[in-house]
């Protein structure tokens, strides 16, 4: 039985179009391997080395009494993964060069007589320094040091049986093993499809700008808006192969679970493809060549992206300037969702600012984009 | 004298054999016309004399060097004017001779005097500040050829130098042609306009990446029997199995 | 020869329509904007209390959690379920949990009480530390009440002072961490992306052909290109400093020489780099996607924004190759710690092996037959 499938002539144009661009996009093997063999590559890295946990700091120690209590405590700094014996200080003339030669990143300096201090006046000074350089950094290990001797002095107060004692139990919630990965894959996911769609998309069509095909295609019955969907469809395409190859990875080589939805975590994603190409569009509106288009896309929005999207530093954190800023950036909410559909768990009720939003965001670049289009035709 | 030599040279690109084992001679002073229809080897052929790209076997000399072997020195004793327009759009007119000037190593006044000929030869005067992709297309051909004789190189490769223009243009474009000629310019074109095979002293046909015919436009037609060069050529095309490209 | 090729790639640089606006403006936006992004400061943590003993006792601690100045109380929730529901909807990020018996397992059964924090640590660092800020406090609070209802056994108890100091960044102004960072990133960014465009835009244009059929030589010819990449990196870099001293008074500890001396050898790496991506590439397309995907991960594991300390030993080995590392470390040791030449031999030494490397195969790469 043969069906005489009647196709609308537009139609016919349309998918010949996206045949060509297909060709177009195929030939070119390098790219293909290179936008297919990124994501891989980057949610490796960024899963695996990419970590603001902080482990194995070399400490070094300033300890002139050397008794009971500084052995102790420096057996249980060691103990601990936080931090590994870079050796001892003999005066605190040296505690400087350490610094500038890079040998520890912690000083734990004990005052004189610890010890002898503690246990009669019950009061004894321990200084942690810290190269504050990358005050992220030092901040963290100045906490997790003073936490392993907080826990010290507990343990003497439970051997003296001190009275009011509060213990508090700690639960991490979503991410108890504390992993980088769950702060970073939704961040990477963002990143890449964010930077590949729109990079695709805008040197796409500057090139045939820039070759001087775009006129011929103009001058042709097709309608502007079939010529931008063909130009569209491949890398939407591409783009969902890296979807998919990211959250496989995530899923199967990170450990990252998809904690909620599938379904909504997939569809919310593809929204923001959309985004992206539709920024890819607006971007090949506004330059007249594959360099400028490149510059922007991939260059331009590559720093907001890595700052101001909530995937390096906490949005929360910011000036409210900033604060105000990091709203435009589709990352943002991209980022923001993801983390409560995949890493929480959450429904897709708890998403549903971040999919309006980014609703929109899509609506309004690829009304403002075919409007310039337009304004070129006439 | 011979300033240009091939023997067998052979040009392969996979399976695909481009130049089939050509040989051939361009004595000093020659307009020497490289004919073949469009994919039948003669833009291969030109890189290779011109270093541009190397020989897959045979061997070639060009200016008394060796094209595989001494490429670089071949370099400094020849012009080029390329197919494709290649000069710089971003560059204006005087400064694109500057600039091709200067890689020859010509010295600083001596390519300010001969700019201000030239120019004034080719009525750029009032071009001189023009970016060149603003430049129409047979001035910018014209140019492209000033820019390639500029140096005084003793062979200038021409390819397809007149594609694409009017023919009161191309006839304007061999005068110039013809003015370097006699500065001692040896001449190397490619061309598949027949009109213009009339011009040149000695002609090759070549058919599907070898050298058919090789002999002066007048002795072709003689021999041929045909009334003009165009004639000549289509009886040689008619051989060709590759397609057109 | 050479003074022809470099007039002729800065005047191309000059009449671009776009670059000089990128070459100027990307560094100021960027140096202006981002180094207020970066503050990892946890502060105005937001924390929900289930407090099921409703004591004088339990209400006393959460005033003195929302007094400490860390803590925003966001809500006094009925029960565990209900504070999470906040945690979910990110409007809070801890939990603490108070007992019912509270108070008298604090006071009168004197057998110590116990709490439960509870942490959102999808962001691992800030989950952790607002977690121990709050036991912090906690242990604070267990002291005062020892202090107020002094007994027998409490008459000694140790207590270890513990005093941090932060060299080099004493009050730990994130600014001084991240201009440094943000300099080398531009440098990185223009200093390799224009390259990595330049020769193989050439060779779309067809006007490599021209360029390779003249008899200039290889080096030469790369030579011309690298200069005005050197003298638009000075140019940043300058403009970094400026921006540096006038909007956030920073000044290097050590000298502007050392910085200068060093980022010129950095900006032949990456250019340099650029420059060989641009021979291997067959289209402009092509050089961008292969020198944005080396960029991003140079970046990204060079200690620029996360510690090398932390990485897996295989991490590290790469972070060796990575010429990133050694600049990031050069332009915060000389700008925080005032290190001079001789602390720096070894980056030194990196630095120039990079620039040898890359430069020398930017030549051999480029080829003048096809």
């Amino acid at each position: 039985m043969k069906h005489d499938l009647k196709m609308p002539p537009d139609m016919i144009q349309l998918l010949s179009f996206i045949k060509k661009e297909f060709y177009h996009i195929l030939r070119d093997k390098r790219t293909i391997l290179i936008l297919l063999v990124m994501p891989v590559i980057q949610i490796i890295l960024f899963g695996f080395a990419i970590t603001t946990e902080i482990k194995n700091n070399k400490i070094v120690i300033l300890d002139p009494s050397r008794d009971i209590a500084t052995s102790r405590i420096v057996r249980q700094l060691v103990e601990s993964e936080y931090f590994e014996l870079a050796g001892y200080l003999k005066s605190d003339k040296d505690i400087e060069k350490v610094f500038i030669n890079h040998e520890a990143e912690l000083v734990i300096v004990f005052a004189d007589k610890f010890s002898e201090n503690l246990m009669h006046t019950g009061k004894a000074d321990i200084q942690i320094i810290a190269d504050a350089s990358d005050p992220n950094t030092a901040v963290s290990l100045f906490n997790y040091a003073s936490g392993v001797i907080s826990y010290y002095q507990q343990e003497l107060m439970n051997e003296n049986n001190v009275p009011y004692q509060i213990t508090s139990g700690i639960r991490l919630l979503y991410n108890p093993g504390m992993k980088g990965a769950y702060n970073f894959v939704p961040g990477v996911m963002g990143m890449i499809l964010m930077l590949i769609c729109a990079m695709m998309t805008s040197i796409a069509i500057v090139r045939e700008k820039e070759t001087g095909t775009m006129e011929v295609l103009l001058v042709s019955p097709m309608r502007p808006i079939l010529i931008i969907i063909s130009k569209a469809v491949p890398y939407f395409i591409l783009s969902s192969v890296n979807l998919t190859t990211t959250l496989m990875l995530s899923v199967f080589v990170l450990g990252v679970p998809v904690a909620g939805s599938l379904f909504w975590l997939v569809l919310f994603s593809v929204v923001f493809i959309f985004v992206s190409l539709s920024l890819g569009l607006l971007v090949s509106t506004i330059t007249e060549t594959q360099v400028a288009a490149m510059l922007i896309s991939g260059m331009t929005l590559m720093m907001p992206v890595l700052m101001l999207s909530g995937m390096m530093f906490p949005i929360e954190n910011m000036p409210k300037f900033l604060q105000w800023l990091s709203h435009i950036i589709p990352a943002r909410w991209y980022i923001a969702g993801v983390r409560k559909l995949m890493i929480k768990g959450l429904g897709v009720t708890s998403v549903l600012k971040e999919f309006a939003i980014l609703g929109g965001m899509a609506v309004i670049l690829i009304t403002v984009s075919l409007k310039k289009f337009k304004k070129r035709l006439e | 004298m011979n300033v240009i030599k091939a023997e067998n040279l052979t040009k392969r690109f996979g399976n695909f054999t481009a130049v089939d084992a050509i040989s051939f001679e361009v004595k000093k002073g020659e307009i020497f016309g490289f004919l073949g229809a469009n994919g039948a080897g003669k833009t291969t052929a030109m890189r290779m004399l011109c270093g541009l790209s190397s020989p897959t076997s045979g061997r070639g000399e060009v200016a008394g060097f060796d094209i595989e072997k001494q490429s670089e020195k071949i370099k400094s004793s020849i012009g080029y004017m390329s197919q494709k327009f290649s000069l710089y759009g971003d560059l204006k007119v005087y400064e694109n001779i500057r600039l091709f000037a200067g890689i020859y190593g010509m010295p600083e006044k001596k390519i300010k005097v001969r700019t201000d000929e030239l120019l004034e030869k080719l009525g750029f005067q009032k071009e001189r500040n023009t970016l060149v992709k603003s430049l129409p297309l047979g001035w910018k051909q014209k140019l492209s050829f000033s820019v390639a004789v500029f140096h005084d190189p003793q062979i200038v490769f021409l390819d397809e130098p007149t594609g694409g223009v009017d023919p009161s243009a191309r006839r304007q474009f061999w005068e110039m042609i013809y003015e370097a000629s006699s500065r001692g310019i040896t001449v190397f074109v490619t061309t598949h306009y027949m009109d213009e095979a009339e011009y040149c002293h000695r002609v090759s046909i070549m058919v599907d990446g070898k050298i058919e015919v090789l002999d002066s436009p007048s002795n072709l037609k003689k021999i041929y029997s045909a009334a003009s060069m165009d004639e000549v050529f289509h009886r040689m095309a008619r051989k060709a199995v590759r397609n057109e490209t | 020869m050479i003074k022809y090729l470099i007039e002729k790639e800065f005047k191309q640089i000059f009449r671009n329509r776009f670059l000089p606006r990128l070459i100027l403006g990307f560094p100021c936006i960027t140096l202006l904007l981002m180094p207020w992004a970066a503050n990892f400061e946890v502060k105005n943590i937001n924390i929900s209390i289930v407090d099921n003993d409703h004591s004088s006792c339990s209400r006393r601690l959460a005033d003195k959690i929302v007094s400490s100045g860390y803590f925003k109380l966001i809500d006094i929730a009925e029960n565990y379920a209900a504070a999470l529901e906040n945690i979910e909807l990110d409007s809070s990020d801890v939990i603490l949990e108070i007992p019912d018996n509270f108070e008298s397992d604090l006071t009168v059964t004197d057998k110590g009480a116990s709490l439960m924090i509870s942490s959102n640590a999808v962001n691992g660092t800030k989950g952790a530390l607002s977690a121990s800020y709050l036991a912090g406090i906690i242990r604070d609070f267990s002291a005062e009440l020892r202090r107020e209802n002094p007994s027998p056994q409490s008459a000694f108890i140790p207590v270890i002072n513990i005093i941090p100091q932060y060299r080099f960044n004493p009050n730990l102004d994130y600014k001084i961490f991240m201009v440094p960072a943000l300099m080398v990133m531009l440098l990185t960014m223009l200093c390799g992306f224009l390259p990595a465009l330049n020769i193989v835009g050439e060779k779309e244009a067809g006007t490599m052909e021209q360029i390779n059929v003249t008899p200039v030589k290889k080096h030469i010819f790369i030579l011309a290109k690298l200069i005005p990449y050197w003298v638009i990196g000075f140019f940043i870099l300058t403009l970094g400093f400026g921006i540096a001293f006038f909007v956030y008074s920073l000044m290097p500890a050590g000298s502007f020489l050392t910085i200068y001396v060093f980022s010129s050898i950095y900006v032949l790496i990456v250019s340099g780099f650029g420059l060989v991506i641009s021979n291997y590439s067959k289209t402009m397309q092509q050089g961008m996607f292969v020198m944005y995907f080396f960029i991003l991960i140079l970046i990204l594991i060079s200690g620029m924004f996360t510690p090398v300390n932390s990485m897996p030993w295989w991490a590290k080995i790469i972070t060796v190759l990575n010429p990133l590392k050694y600049f990031i470390e050069v332009m915060r040791s000389v700008y925080l710690m005032g290190s001079g030449f001789t602390d720096l031999f070894i980056q030194f030494i990196a630095l120039c092996v990079f620039a040898v490397i890359f430069n020398v195969w930017a030549v051999l790469s480029y080829s003048k037959k096809s």
